[in-house]
């Protein structure tokens, strides 16, 4: 009998099993890759002031370098990761160093960009011209692999393009492999750039590249849809056609979609969620030690009560690291504590592991309780408010009292920017992994916001500087031992723990690939 | 009629301009720096310097106070940082998303709360009156963010009836044509039925938490002014002269207690709109809320002062839409505008 009320009740439960067919005449699914992220690409041009992390995303996939990074094997299995020196050619079929080594010479590969022109020399140089002259960021990550002028970009002919040196660098070759000096199709750029010869507004909402991937539709802080660029000739052509990358803000909901295999790839979860997916088994987390990566406790040598070393070492004696790395990373990271000889590597665990009467007998040597502040950014509170507890704990055994203080993202910057605060918790981390490229942001003499403890000496400055334009290995390694052995004893920064870079996803998905930018590289991922 | 609409409009002017000096001088004085916090991860003092100077953020406030209304005159709200999009495209793509989710939920809510209400009022100290009570207490002391998990919890994760929480449509859906920005009414005008029927089924979850959430002020209000109405001269004038239970409290109590009951219809409606942030992060929802909270904790100006004019301005509207019901409701109202 059809009555006004079973009427309503079908009205009302048909949306709700309609979702199946819904979902069988869509383009194959197979074929089709779910990514749910927190949140989206703000811009679609890298290089561009104000880019949001995920942007890097974008230039990895719709853009070309010359060079990139060569998969190696994560030793723990899942997938692959990066080794710094080992590059490959991505635009460039070959290159060679010149016998001087102050110049490198790149053949370009037949390459066709998004529009069907070809990529010459004159759209690489274009390019690179703009990432060292475009200001902000995308400069900032050029001159540290020591390019910086124009000048050193040269057209030698259609298919032949060189970069001079300034300085011998050992970070510029790699540093032509991040995600900043992508290669853009220079006539479209201009030609619809107006009065901009950078075409800033039209690349921030166009991509004009050659690479794996083209945008097919971009709502910001909704969602991105990526489909295969079948004239790639760059590399092995990827399996997945088309990847839809969705904003889910909320971490409990991007769970959810994980767990019931609703969505196949998930960055960014709280890592309790992934120590939990890992144990439940039913989809596969993927974690890679962050190079480069470490949490720290940065303690400021110019103001306040740890310019005395003694208590900067305290602090490095109590610090809780096994807590830490339990109760607020749930074992996803690297403890780095109880180190032993010096390595020429970085992060590396310190000589320090947790030991309350040492702390305590150097508290009473420097003069016995005080107060203080310990500041963290509000953005990393799910990894820092647990830390910046548990170190509060630690430190009011050795008279230590101390007062939490959570910055707003906003303000965070303008914080560290003052260089006054006592205690910083904070996680830096390099694209570039090197030990000195390390310190030359967060305790070199420069005074760089990073170095958030204000350190200046002299004698690390000289070890940094050494070790980066250093001649030969050897030299290299013995500068980077001296200023590991200076800076374990000066602990201007504590490290905690190196934290691990996790991925989630379904049993069905493969070919992991781990980049220093931290996004998804769709070019190697396999689904079925 | 229309005078009174006018005179109306009229009033509203300055509390606008208040509202563009207050909301320009609050963000201004947030704490917080803009230029910081784009110049990305490795940011030289000089790069900051750069970026403030391209944002316009180091001349001094008068000359950035002039500029905006300048650009505001225009009809231009500014660039938002954090989307890298025009504060007003952005809004225009989002303010419908979360008009139809808000709109849905009331419509739920006043399902539900209004013949809840009334029958409280009427039965007094029955088993309705003490449901409407335990509703009304449960739906305000559930936070919206638990009933949203819950919802989510149970009816997809344990039942697997609702789809997925992704947003507005399923992943493969396709959106119809523009015309509204409601999705069920522009599915309806495309007669695109596979899809109206996804973007219902997308909607449903965050509806009902919302509805949940604002059951309790109507149903409490409407409780209310139907008993000061029942207890009224005119309803004993109206059972004394034989008029059936029905006639009276349908016709002659409901409507009555209807004055109340539609402002506070307005005052949720409004705070709905944009107060519902953590529906929205739950359910995906990309709404207008959520893109305020967002662009605060970047201290991206513009998205904020433009967020509040537009909530302000539609505040103004939706009042004045209340005040012509009024006199529909009541025509002794209509007189006196």
């Amino acid at each position: 009998m059809i009555t006004r009320r079973s009427v309503v009740a079908a009205g009302l439960s048909a949306p709700l099993v309609i979702q199946g067919t819904a979902r069988a005449q869509a383009p194959s699914r197979s074929e089709t890759l779910l990514l749910v992220q927190e949140y989206g690409p703000n811009s679609l041009d890298m290089q561009g002031i104000g880019a949001s992390q995920p942007v890097n995303g974008v230039a990895l996939n719709c853009y070309d370098r010359l060079l990139r990074f060569k998969p190696v094997p994560i030793p723990g299995g899942g997938g692959n990761t990066i080794a710094m020196g080992e590059l490959e050619g991505e635009l460039a079929e070959s290159w060679q160093l010149a016998s001087d080594g102050m110049s490198c010479t790149f053949k370009l590969r037949d390459a066709t960009f998004h529009s069907g022109r070809k990529v010459t020399a004159k759209d690489v140089k274009w390019s690179l011209d703009r990432a060292v002259s475009i200001g902000g960021f995308a400069t900032t990550q050029m001159n540290a692999g020591s390019l910086e002028k124009p000048e050193q970009f040269v057209v030698v002919d259609d298919k032949t393009f060189r970069v001079d040196f300034i300085r011998k660098d050992k970070m510029t070759l790699p540093n032509l492999a991040v995600t900043i000096p992508f290669i853009f199709d220079s006539e479209l750029a201009i030609k619809n750039g107006g009065d901009d010869p950078w075409a800033k507004e039209y690349l921030k909402n166009n991509i004009a590249g050659s690479g794996a991937y083209k945008v097919e539709s971009w709502k910001p802080g909704v969602e991105t849809i990526y489909v295969r660029n079948d004239a790639w000739t760059c590399g092995k052509l990827p399996q997945l056609r088309r990847i839809i990358a969705r904003d889910i803000a909320s971490p409990s909901t991007r769970r959810a979609l994980m767990e019931r295999g609703d969505a196949d790839v998930s960055y960014g979860l709280p890592p309790k969620d992934f120590k939990d997916l890992l144990d439940a088994g039913k989809v596969n987390v993927v974690g890679v030690p962050i190079p480069n990566g470490v949490w720290g406790c940065y303690l400021n040598t110019q103001v306040g009560p740890f310019k005395d070393v003694r208590l900067r070492q305290a602090v490095a004696w109590v610090m809780p690291y096994e807590k830490i790395l339990q109760a607020s990373l749930f074992g996803r990271g690297v403890d780095m504590s109880g180190g032993t000889t010096p390595k020429v590597a970085w992060p590396q665990p310190f000589p320090y592991k947790t030991d309350t009467a040492k702390a305590k007998a150097l508290v009473d040597a420097a003069g016995g309780p005080f107060s203080t502040t310990l500041y963290f950014d509000a953005g990393n509170a799910t990894v820092a408010e647990p830390m910046a507890v548990l170190m509060k704990e630690a430190l009011a055994t050795i008279g230590i009292t101390v007062e939490i203080n959570k910055v707003p993202g906003a303000n965070f910057r303008t914080e560290i920017a003052k260089k006054t605060n006592p205690m910083v918790l904070n996680r830096f981390a390099g694209w570039l992994d090197y030990p000195d490229y390390y310190l030359f942001w967060t305790m070199h003499g420069n005074n760089s916001i990073f170095n958030i403890a204000a350190y200046q000496n002299p004698a690390l400055d000289k070890l940094v500087d050494a070790a980066r334009f250093a001649p030969d290995k050897a030299s290299y390694d013995a500068n980077v031992i001296d200023f590991i052995k200076l800076v374990n004893n000066e602990v201007p920064m504590v490290p905690i723990n190196q934290p691990t870079h996790d991925v989630a996803m379904q049993k069905s998905i493969g070919g992991y690939q781990f980049q220093p930018c931290r996004e998804p590289d769709f070019r190697y991922l396999t689904k079925g | 009629m229309l005078r009174m609409i006018g005179a109306r409009l009229l009033t509203t002017v300055p509390s606008v301009i208040g509202v563009i000096i207050v909301t320009f001088l609050l963000t201004r004085v947030l704490p917080g720096d803009t230029a910081a916090y784009f110049a990305g991860p490795a940011a030289t003092p000089q790069a900051i310097a750069e970026i403030r100077n391209k944002l316009g953020l180091d001349r001094p406030l008068p000359q950035q106070f002039v500029s905006y209304v300048t650009a505001l005159v225009k009809g231009d709200l500014g660039q938002s940082l954090t989307t890298g999009q025009s504060v007003i495209s952005d809004i225009s793509a989002r303010l419908p998303a979360s008009a139809e989710l808000t709109l849905v939920g009331l419509l739920l809510a006043m399902a539900v709360a209004l013949p809840l209400g009334v029958l409280a009022a009427v039965k007094q100290g029955s088993w309705v009156d003490h449901l409407c009570r335990i509703v009304a207490t449960a739906g305000v002391s559930l936070p919206v963010f638990f009933t949203g998990l819950l919802l989510v919890y149970v009816f997809y994760f344990i039942l697997g009836w609702s789809p997925a929480p992704l947003g507005r449509l399923d992943v493969f859906a396709s959106e119809p044509p523009r015309i509204t920005g409601l999705l069920l009414i522009d599915t309806l005008v495309a007669r695109d039925f596979e899809t109206f029927r996804s973007a219902f089924a997308q909607l449903i979850l965050p509806a009902l938490t919302l509805a949940i959430f604002s059951l309790a002020p109507i149903t409490r209000m409407t409780r209310a002014s139907m008993l000061a109405v029942l207890g009224a001269d005119f309803v004993r004038t109206a059972r004394a002269s034989g008029l059936s239970n029905t006639k009276v409290i349908g016709t002659y109590a409901f409507r009555n207690a209807m004055l109340p009951v539609v402002t506070t219809l307005g005052m949720v409606f409004s705070f709905l709109l944009g107060a519902n942030v953590l529906v929205e992060k739950v359910f995906a929802w990309p709404g207008i809320g959520s893109y305020a909270v967002e662009a605060l904790i970047a201290s991206d100006y513009a998205p904020i002062q433009g967020f509040v004019l537009i909530m302000a301005i539609m505040y103004v509207a939706l009042n004045l839409l209340i005040d012509v019901l009024y006199g529909v409701i009541d025509p002794r109202v209509r007189l006196e505008g």
